[in-house]
């Protein structure tokens, strides 16, 4: 079997001494294998629309990190006396520092972005649903690494919203009962956030989480292409398959896919380049005003506020007076997306055959998910209060209704076969 | 830009990228900002900021993180011109922007030890800095005979009081439900006048925030320059990879 799939490249290669090295390989590593099973004999639905790019820019995204990280590391100092100034050596002494940092600076918010829309489609059409538990888990396992990831690195450039966000998020940890303290402690290293506390989000931030997110996006993307590509329609392609065992529905994602990431991928990297190279800092979105002033243990900024990507979340703590249960809650609204595949009782997949029901919890589900994060933006007045509250109940009854309304929701029947329109 | 409607926050984000910032932010008081209107491609007066900066800020502030030959180049000054007009206490042209002020001293002085400026524009917004640079008012209360209405209570004195006079500062009262006066600026008044005319205190303090804004990132021009070329390039791109996909998927019915 092994050598037949050898000898076909070697004939379509036409290169000799090329196909005589692929074939050297695949004696000792099954490069042509992995290559059909995973890209060119990929077979997805045809009919995947605009929601289907964030996956491939999500990993562009890591990729962009990964090297810009690198990069920072060669010339950022991990010390309480020097991380603010070598975050400035590298803006203003090292050639190109101020691209490099830009682009891991934007990456942030831009990984969020393309992460949250990633898995709205998830929600749209359904794609946690059996048999494609696993993959939602791994994609929330990667959401929370991800999560990690992006506090344990906002604390490194050591400016004061650096310093006092990482504060109140560590004491978020003091409101478990009895061990609360011990695990503030636990986690500082220290009395206070200090020197110890940097070294050690440096160390989380650069090895151990984006090992994780590497190994996890593997695990995510076995587990994609094992179960196959959801669709907008929720049709399960391999349902129906031609004589040759291929489904009809589907297209190998190399070329059709890879061509078609690319428009993605240009598309993405001009609203990139358009922050990076003309608003780095957003109005203060992407990187806030505060923290070009250095971290100051008896100074608070005036307004503390995480960046924007956790706003949602914060805006749910702050609607609450008590803090352990706001924390709590907290923990919930972000833990609640790992269970949706068995929240979900629904007959149908996509949103085209869902009813009515699902279609307003979901709209009022993402539109509070929005006002959550503009509120968690602003200072709390009592109407921004209590409009956090009303956002809040909101996003839980989307996750605790859910086994009610889709379950009695009129629903459509799903098709045999994908709608796709050949242009 | 903050945008009313949530639901329109990931427009806003975008919109925020195609446009510049309009930035919401107000720091310490409670007054309107004064739009800044400087222009950081604008050599001229970035070297007209330089020059008010080192004579009427570099005293006591210093720019830590500003090495005095980039800044120069930046500014299409030679090294002759930065050695003879903008430096007077020796240093070298590769050294950063620092003074003699011994942060003790500093603190006995003025209570606290004057903020190093190299980010203040950054952390602060020019709009901000340059607002504040236009408010300061008699204020007999205080040890140094003013107040300043964006900053209230700040430590700094007004430097500038040579060049803009001393302004005062009109206030009106209204009784509040309680029978309070509540009082709220409305204006200030020029006291006594100083050497330069209103118009020619605004473009000077507009320079010298213009320099800030420059020294607070100073690679800001050739960013945005870059950034157009960039852009350029991913258009391009961007249609070739479109007809690309067009091609291939001819094949798909």
């Amino acid at each position: 079997m092994m050598a037949t799939a050898t000898d076909k490249v070697a004939v379509k290669g036409g290169n000799g001494r090329l196909a005589a090295l692929t074939a050297w390989i695949d004696e000792r590593f099954p490069l042509t294998t992995l290559w059909k099973s995973q890209v060119s004999e990929y077979y997805a639905p045809k009919n995947m629309n605009f929601w289907y790019y964030f996956g491939s820019l999500a990993m562009l995204v890591l990729v962009i990190q990964i090297l810009s990280g690198i990069f920072l590391t060669m010339n950022y100092k991990p010390s309480a006396a020097e991380a603010f100034n070598s975050v400035e050596y590298i803006m203003r002494d090292v050639d190109w520092g101020w691209l490099i940092r830009y682009v891991h600076s934007t990456g942030a918010s831009a990984f969020f972005i393309v992460i949250y829309l990633h898995m709205f489609r998830a929600l749209l059409y359904g794609s946690y649903q059996k048999p494609r538990e696993l993959l939602w888990i791994f994609g929330m396992l990667l959401y929370f690494c991800l999560m990690g990831e992006a506090f344990f690195g906002y604390l490194l450039p050591w400016g004061n919203m650096s310093y006092w966000g990482a504060q109140v998020i560590v004491s978020l940890f003091g409101a478990i009962p009895y061990v609360g303290d011990a695990l503030m402690e636990f986690i500082r290293g220290d009395y206070y956030i200090s020197d110890v506390t940097l070294n050690r989000f440096f160390a989380l931030h650069v090895v151990a989480l984006p090992f994780a997110l590497v190994f996890l996006t593997i695990a995510h993307l076995i587990a994609l292409h094992e179960v196959g590509s959801n669709n907008p329609d929720g049709v399960e392609i391999k349902k129906v398959k031609g004589p040759d065992g291929i489904p009809l529905d589907g297209i190998p994602f190399h070329p059709y896919y890879t061509v078609k990431d690319m428009v993605g991928v240009g598309v993405f990297l001009i609203l990139f380049c358009l922050v990076m190279f003309f608003a780095p800092t957003l109005g203060g979105y992407f990187l806030e005003h505060a923290n070009f002033d250095p971290a100051n243990a008896l100074q608070t900024p005036p307004h503390i506020a995480p960046v924007w990507y956790f706003t949602p979340f914060y805006a749910i703590l702050r609607a609450v007076p008590n803090k352990g249960l706001g924390a709590a809650l907290m923990g919930l609204a972000v833990l609640l997306f790992v269970f949706l595949p068995w929240l979900d009782r629904g007959k149908v997949r996509s949103i085209r055959q869902r009813g009515p029901l699902f279609r307003f919890f979901l709209c009022a589900f993402a539109i509070s998910f929005l006002a959550l994060g503009w509120l968690g933006l602003n200072p709390p007045t009592p109407t921004y209060t209590m409009l956090s509250r009303v956002f809040g109940a909101v996003y839980f009854a989307f996750f605790l209704l859910m086994p009610w309304y889709s379950s009695v929701d009129r629903t459509k029947p799903v098709p045999t076969r994908v709608t796709y329109h050949a242009h | 830009m903050r945008t009313d409607r949530p639901k329109q926050k990931i427009l806003g984000l975008v919109a925020a990228a195609l446009a510049f910032p309009a930035v919401a932010f107000a720091a310490g008081g409670e007054t309107t900002l004064l739009k800044a209107g400087n222009d950081i491609r604008n050599q001229a007066s970035l070297q007209r900021g330089a020059r008010n900066f080192v004579n009427y800020c570099l005293g006591c502030h210093t720019a830590k993180y500003v090495r005095y030959n980039r800044m120069a180049a930046d500014l299409g000054l030679t090294e002759q011109q930065l050695i003879d007009n903008l430096m007077f206490t020796g240093e070298s042209p590769h050294q950063t922007m620092t003074n003699g002020m011994n942060p003790d001293d500093a603190r006995k002085w003025f209570g606290v030890v004057p903020p190093d400026l190299s980010l203040i524009a950054r952390s602060r917004t020019p709009d901000y800095l340059y607002t504040f640079l236009k408010s300061f008012y008699v204020d007999p209360g205080k040890t140094t005979g003013t107040n300043n209405l964006a900053l209230p209570g700040t430590a700094m004195p007004h430097v500038l009081w040579e060049l803009q006079g001393m302004q005062e500062a009109v206030w009106e009262g209204h009784s509040d439900a309680q029978g309070n006066v509540q009082k709220h600026f409305k204006e200030f008044k020029l006291a006594s006048p100083g050497r330069l005319d209103p118009e020619q205190y605004d473009s000077f303090v507009r320079d010298t925030v213009n320099f800030l804004d420059y020294i607070g990132e100073p690679v800001q021009a050739k960013r945005q320059a870059l950034g157009y070329a960039v852009i350029a390039f991913l258009v391009f791109f961007t249609l070739l990879c479109y007809a690309l996909k067009k091609e291939y998927w001819k094949d798909v019915k």
